[in-house]
């Protein structure tokens, strides 16, 4: 689960992680007034989406508009810069403040993590401007090759650290932390020598790296970006961006970051199936997929894309779905307008195929299906769930097997197109 | 032969909710010696001539345990599988799915300083074909013989293995490691036991998304195996950023995508099925070419 950039930063506050001062706003007013209380030369005026690259992004009116840009400006690298305003601002009254607010609420963002539809800016973050002397990178992220979580600072801040890591990979620091004794102080200094902090300044830093870790660890973060560190002018370290994901495993302990949820930056499909416990990806193509398993559905996806058709969806029933679970799944998938034909491809487990079969029967009564619905079955109770299907009066397509499955959704759907 | 797991394997089931009860049964039924149980507060009772222990000590002392499996819910797992490395079970297998990933930091630590072998979370468990079953797969798809399977994925598993057995393949053992972020037995660990086994003679590993363990793996089996090895890759259309379905199996930054994966496997001379339809007879093909 992801956060707001003025979310992550209030709960780095509250960890003594220095962010700059700031209020969220939703309107010009309320942006304008925050600023002459920030009474600071020049503000931030920040647009408040769940997607990087706002500050090289374009504000546009509507998704036609967003579309275009995306893929004239910002598909892919080396395309010519637009000339719309950016999502990021600074302002130097508080009367800009409050226009370049009411300039970004109510509009699209579109950057390039976006993707071309872009996203509504609901809400804009107004800070206090800082005197910038370097800007700095620092994350802290779990290391699957370890089973450890890593704390890793790099000189280049601002810059995307996977480019970091192609093009001067010597200037990124790291340290892998012992979950038995935590971040350590030397460490955590070994990191701001690192980053050149001056001496006088290493032990602030210490203390903010370590106020870092125990945000990360307490809150059960899966990612901790500040992306810049910026060091001011006086010397002092300050978290000018922060970004936090969390283990979506761990929700169940934090009962104050699921509040935290944004259902505005959510697939309204994906937020119904994850109602129901269910694990549903919205995708571009024009093929349903319902599927028990997450391997099973990558790999599903990946056979309707190998004989030439294109998945409308990842979609996970999961091992022990019930009847109402596999209609409700089969529902969500029919809710995707771009659907033209439907691959249901399961092979009981724990999951039997009787009761899958009963869901979809159930399901497809209940919203009167009008597209081909091609089923492979397979595993515990296959012969019982193939009965259902053929006594079910609906016009069902077989799959024998998974390519032979695959291959009928596709041809279906070129039908139907 | 086999690894790990066989027929004098003697197992107890830690969580003996709903789930645990039903592969309690389907685990016996295929013949496993399903000896213990552990509940909390109900030791010296029995669930269907199972005799229920207070702590996974006691079953290993009374029962002579020698490889547990884990259903317990998600909070509680992590203490689960060290209750069970604790009481010295050699072999721990844990299907529980949902574990945060900080609880796996832990428990990765801890099994450091143990004897004990963990297999998953968030996996289907192992089975050696015809001797024993450990977990949740459906027993009847699998065929006794000579081929080994690894997946990161669990219905995966079961569609590589039906193909396999229709094709007349046996299986020596399949191993399901599980689809998180942090595993016990990864693919190297499970290549080295299969390379070493004079029952098994071929390995499919099927791997997915995320990560680079698959990377790390066909680094491996150019230097060390002397067995041939087929392989798939699953997500190959999955878009960036986005979980599909197991915490594991994400790309991020550009890492950790099919292609990049599927690159390091061919380039270590290992056959790679260009579909999920083509996994048994991919195995079969790298068989006849070794």
């Amino acid at each position: 689960m992801n956060v707001h950039e003025y979310q992550a930063k209030a709960l780095l506050r509250k960890y003594g992680v220095p962010v700059p001062r700031g209020s969220k706003v939703g309107s010009a007013e309320e942006a304008e007034a925050v600023a002459r209380e920030l009474a600071t030369p020049v503000v931030v005026v920040k647009s408040q989406i769940h997607a990087g690259g706002r500050g090289a992004g374009a504000l546009v009116a509507d998704s036609e508009e967003a579309a275009r840009v995306f893929e004239s400006h910002l598909a892919r690298e080396g395309l010519p810069k637009h000339d719309k305003p950016g999502g990021v601002r600074l302002a130097k009254t508080p009367e800009q403040a409050g226009e370049f607010a009411a300039s970004m609420l109510g509009n699209l963002l579109v950057t390039r993590q976006t993707g071309p539809s872009g996203r509504e800016v609901r809400q804009v973050l107004i800070e206090e401007g800082c005197d910038i002397a370097r800007e700095l990178y620092l994350s802290m992220l779990l290391d699957r090759s370890t089973g450890r979580n890593l704390l890793m600072a790099s000189t280049e801040g601002g810059m995307e650290i996977e480019k970091v890591a192609e093009e001067s990979p010597e200037k990124i620091f790291r340290v892998s932390v012992d979950p038995a004794v935590g971040l350590r102080d030397f460490q955590a200094r070994r990191l701001a020598f690192g980053l050149q902090i001056p001496a006088e300044k290493i032990g602030d830093a210490v203390k903010f790296f370590k106020a870092l870790y125990h945000a990360y660890v307490d809150l059960d973060g899966s990612l901790l970006e500040i992306n810049p560190l910026v060091q001011t002018g006086a010397g002092d370290l300050l978290a000018l961006d922060a970004k936090i994901s969390f283990d979506d495993n761990a929700l169940f302990r934090h009962p104050e970051v699921r509040e935290l949820r944004d259902e505005n930056e959510e697939d309204p499909k994906e937020r119904r199936a994850a109602e129901f416990d269910l694990s549903y990806i919205a995708l571009d193509g024009n093929i349903g997929c319902m599927v028990n398993g997450a391997g099973l559905a990558m790999a599903t996806m990946d056979i309707i894309h190998h004989h030439g058709g294109e998945p409308a969806n990842f979609c996970d029933v999961g091992g022990g779905a019930t009847t109402e679970k596999v209609a409700e799944a089969f529902k969500i998938i029919l809710s995707d307008r771009n659907v033209q034909a439907v691959f249901i491809n399961i092979f009981g487990g724990i999951m039997q195929c009787d009761v899958l079969a009963q869901g979809v029967v159930e399901a497809s009564k209940q919203v009167g299906v009008t597209i081909p619905l091609v089923v492979r079955l397979e595993g515990t109770n296959v012969e019982q769930g193939k009965k259902i299907i053929a006594e079910s009066g609906l016009d069902i397509i077989t799959g024998l097997d998974m390519a032979d499955g695959a291959k009928k959704a596709v041809e279906a759907a070129r039908a139907a197109a | 032969m086999s690894i790990l797991l066989s027929a004098k394997s003697r197992v107890v089931t830690q969580g003996l909710g709903g789930t645990g009860k039903f592969h309690l049964k389907g685990c016996r039924e295929y013949g496993t010696q399903m000896v213990a149980a552990v509940r909390p507060g109900k030791g010296g009772s029995e669930w269907e001539g199972v005799p229920i222990y207070d702590t996974v000590a006691d079953a290993v002392e009374k029962q002579g345990v020698d490889v547990s499996v884990i259903y317990v819910p998600p909070p509680g797992a992590a203490d689960a599988i060290m209750e069970a490395a604790d009481a010295g079970i050699p072999l721990i297998v844990c299907i529980t799915e949902g574990i945060p990933a900080a609880d796996m930091v832990e428990v990765k630590r801890f099994l450091d300083s143990s004897g004990s072998r963990l297999i998953g979370p968030n996996c289907p468990g192992i089975i050696t074909p015809g001797q024993a079953k450990v977990g949740i797969m459906p027993g009847y798809i699998h065929q006794p013989g000579t081929v080994g399977v690894i997946s990161r994925s669990g219905t995966l598993t079961y569609e590589a293995v039906h193909q396999l057995t229709q094709l007349g393949v046996g299986q020596s053992t399949c191993i399901g490691i599980g689809g998180d972020p942090i595993i016990g037995t990864g693919f190297v660990d499970a290549l080295a036991l299969y390379n070493e086994d004079p029952g098994t003679e071929a390995v499919i590993m099927i791997g997915e998304i995320g990560g680079n363990a698959e990377q790390e793996a066909a680094a491996w089996i150019k230097e060390n195996m002397n067995k041939p090895v087929a392989a798939f890759i699953a997500g190959k259309t999955a878009p960036p950023g986005k979980r599909m379905g197991h915490a594991g199996a994400i790309i991020s930054g550009g890492k950790g995508t099919a292609e990049e994966k599927i690159e390091a496997l061919e380039g270590a001379g290992i056959k790679v099925a260009p579909s999920p339809a083509e996994l048994g007879v991919t195995l079969v093909a790298a068989m006849k070419a070794a």
